[in-house]
């Protein structure tokens, strides 16, 4: 079952052309890679199904809803969440504050009832509070709970942005290169972890750098290249895939 | 002991103020009143410029509707002044709805100039009399003093009761607030607003929310102030009104409940007790500011981490 549709979507920035009618699916309960050279277009389409921009042409369908005009909030609360290729988290509260910004999409309290402290809100508060304290468990931070998220490891901190975003009760996690900047080690936990996530029924979205990474656990890949997609497919078929290497691949090994 | 530290603290600071009309002059009371009015002006304040981090410096206008609302509703229709404590409330977060809602996305600096000029357009409003009920220049007199069953509020140790009951009841609710997701949305949209969109928040709706709830309160406080003084003119509510109370909060810890009310003290009670240095006010409060911003940008008293009962979480408990 199709999960997220694409269709001929495309953005502008002035004269750039950064997506160019492209159009692809996301089934349900899949891992998916978004992948592409530096400036293909890959976060912009992020920022399009998030709502943070408005597409020019195309359209966007989730679950059954037409995300046309929705804001991000809105967004959100219909089941799509996401992290930030440049880490964004609200640095001078705790870890765990950040997580519960997650769960406030699905709190309902007030000012009257957060006011006179109603024994609903009460019992929500609690209940955001668990559900914090097992996305963090689940990512591996909550013996970090206390710490201001500025003072965790780069690594972690991307971690805590997988936290938040899980914590907003998502069907479709979209991930921006969550590898970035992380090592070995963390990227093989981070690998582990998108694996769980999947296994927790969620579908995965995902930018990556890493082609090692991208290879070994996306199901689906789509390649965009100036904006335009070039190929999906499997991994077999994108390695394979004589524009991919010309374009994607075999820029990235003269640069390095 | 270490425990209890803050309740302890909360306790001994009620207990010597509500034991201040036991041994202060009535000139004294008045002073420890008005501290008492801009420290519920600068808590309603504090939602918008403290939890949110918007740079709002036209809280004046608020008050104003709020003491106005409550001088032509008493004024003219004679109804009791107590009475229209929840309709002076009500009128300013009316009226920062409307101002506020066109505003809302503008960022920094440009908000704080548009607040500015909305708080000099009241003024030159109610200077010119534009409804014909404000009174001009001179302004309205004769507002009658609140009733408690019976009970006039007259003197400064009566309306010493009053103002701090009111403060004492504002903490309280703040402070439950503070510990929900509305100001826990505030906080995420004051340290970043594309982050705490991209959670889930509303972050448009939560900014207008915090300007409207502000402004309930400082209404409140405006028909508090009206029926203390009796009478009010447009120059009770002037742009240096709105910088002490930006002041009061930025100085005091912006979005700390007891900075708010710690900077209440400084920038109103000090000037009283350095009377004969009145000249140098300004001087000295310029001073204080660049001496703030460089060594100690948080305020004097910044927020506390808040805490949660994570204990009181067992892996089977119910989620969200
Ligand atoms: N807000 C923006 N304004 C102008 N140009 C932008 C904006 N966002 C992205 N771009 C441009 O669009 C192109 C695609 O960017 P992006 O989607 O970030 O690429 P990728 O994530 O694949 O590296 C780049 O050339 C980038 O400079
Ligand atoms: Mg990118």
């Amino acid at each position: 079952m199709t999960l997220l549709s694409i269709q001929n979507l495309t953005k502008k920035f002035g004269g750039l052309m950064a997506v160019n009618d492209v159009s692809f699916d996301v089934d349900q309960g899949k891992i998916v890679g978004l992948i592409g050279p530096n400036g293909a277009g890959k976060t912009t389409v992020f920022n399009l199904i998030t709502g943070n921009y408005v597409p020019d042409q195309g359209e966007i369908f989730f679950n059954g809803h037409n995300l046309e005009g929705l804001k991000t909030h809105k967004i959100v609360s219909l089941g799509i969440a996401r992290t930030f290729q440049t880490i964004r988290l609200f640095k001078n509260l705790s870890v765990l504050e950040n997580v519960l910004a997650g769960c406030h999409c699905r709190m309902r309290s007030g000012i009257f009832s957060s006011m006179l402290r109603l024994s609903f809100q009460r019992k929500e508060e609690k209940m955001a509070l668990a559900r914090a304290l097992k996305e963090l468990e689940f990512v591996g931070l909550k013996e970090h709970m206390d710490l201001k998220s500025m003072n965790l490891s780069y690594g972690n901190q991307r971690l805590l942005e997988i936290a938040r975003a899980l914590a907003s009760n998502p069907k479709l996690i979209v991930l921006d290169e969550p590898a970035g900047g992380m090592n070995d080690f963390e990227t093989q936990q981070l690998v582990g972890l998108i694996q769980k996530m999947q296994d927790r029924g969620l579908t995965v979205l995902l930018i990556e750098h890493d082609m090692n990474l991208v290879m070994r656990i996306c199901e689906h890949i789509v390649v965009l290249e100036h904006g335009a997609l070039i190929a999906q497919g499997n991994a077999e078929q994108i390695t394979s895939d004589q524009r991919v290497i010309e374009a994607y691949l075999g820029i990235d090994e003269d640069e390095e | 002991m270490l425990k209890y530290k803050n309740p302890l603290m909360v306790l001994v600071f009620s207990a010597a103020i509500f034991s201040c009309p036991f041994f202060l002059n009535a000139y004294w009371i008045d002073v420890i009143n008005n501290i008492g009015l801009y420290a519920i002006l600068a808590l309603s304040l504090n939602f918008i410029v403290g939890y949110t981090g918007l740079f709002h410096m036209g809280h004046a206008a608020f008050f104003a509707v709020g003491a106005y609302t409550a001088a032509v509703l008493n004024t003219s229709y004679s109804i009791p002044i107590l009475l229209l404590l929840p309709v002076s409330g009500a009128a300013a977060a009316l009226f920062a709805y409307l101002v506020a809602r066109p505003i809302i996305h503008l960022r920094g600096d440009y908000l704080l100039i548009v607040t500015i000029a909305i708080v000099e357009v009241v003024r030159i409003a109610l200077v010119n009399n534009v409804f014909g009920l404000t009174g001009g220049s001179n302004g309205i007199f004769g507002i009658s003093r609140p009733e408690f069953f019976g009970l006039t509020i007259r003197r400064p140790h009566e309306f010493f009761y009053y103002i701090w009951s009111f403060l004492a009841i504002s903490v309280f609710l703040f402070y439950m607030l503070e510990r929900s997701r509305f100001v826990r949305a505030l906080n995420y949209i004051k340290n970043d607003e594309v982050a705490a969109e991209g959670s889930g928040v509303d972050v448009a709706y939560y900014k207008l929310i915090a300007f409207v709830l502000g402004a309930f309160w400082a209404g409140m406080v405006g028909n508090i102030y009206a029926s203390k003084m009796t009478l009010i003119s447009p120059e009770s509510f002037n742009f240096w009104e709105s910088v002490i109370l930006f002041v009061i909060v930025i100085l005091g810890g912006s979005g700390s409940i007891r900075g708010v009310i710690l900077g209440a003290f400084l920038i109103v009670g000090l000037p009283e007790i350095f009377r004969q240095f009145a000249g140098a006010r300004m001087l000295v409060f310029g001073a204080a500011m660049v001496a703030m911003m460089v060594f100690r940008p948080q305020g004097f008293l910044p927020p506390l981490p808040r805490k949660y009962a994570t204990h009181k979480i067992k892996p089977g408990d119910e989620t969200l």
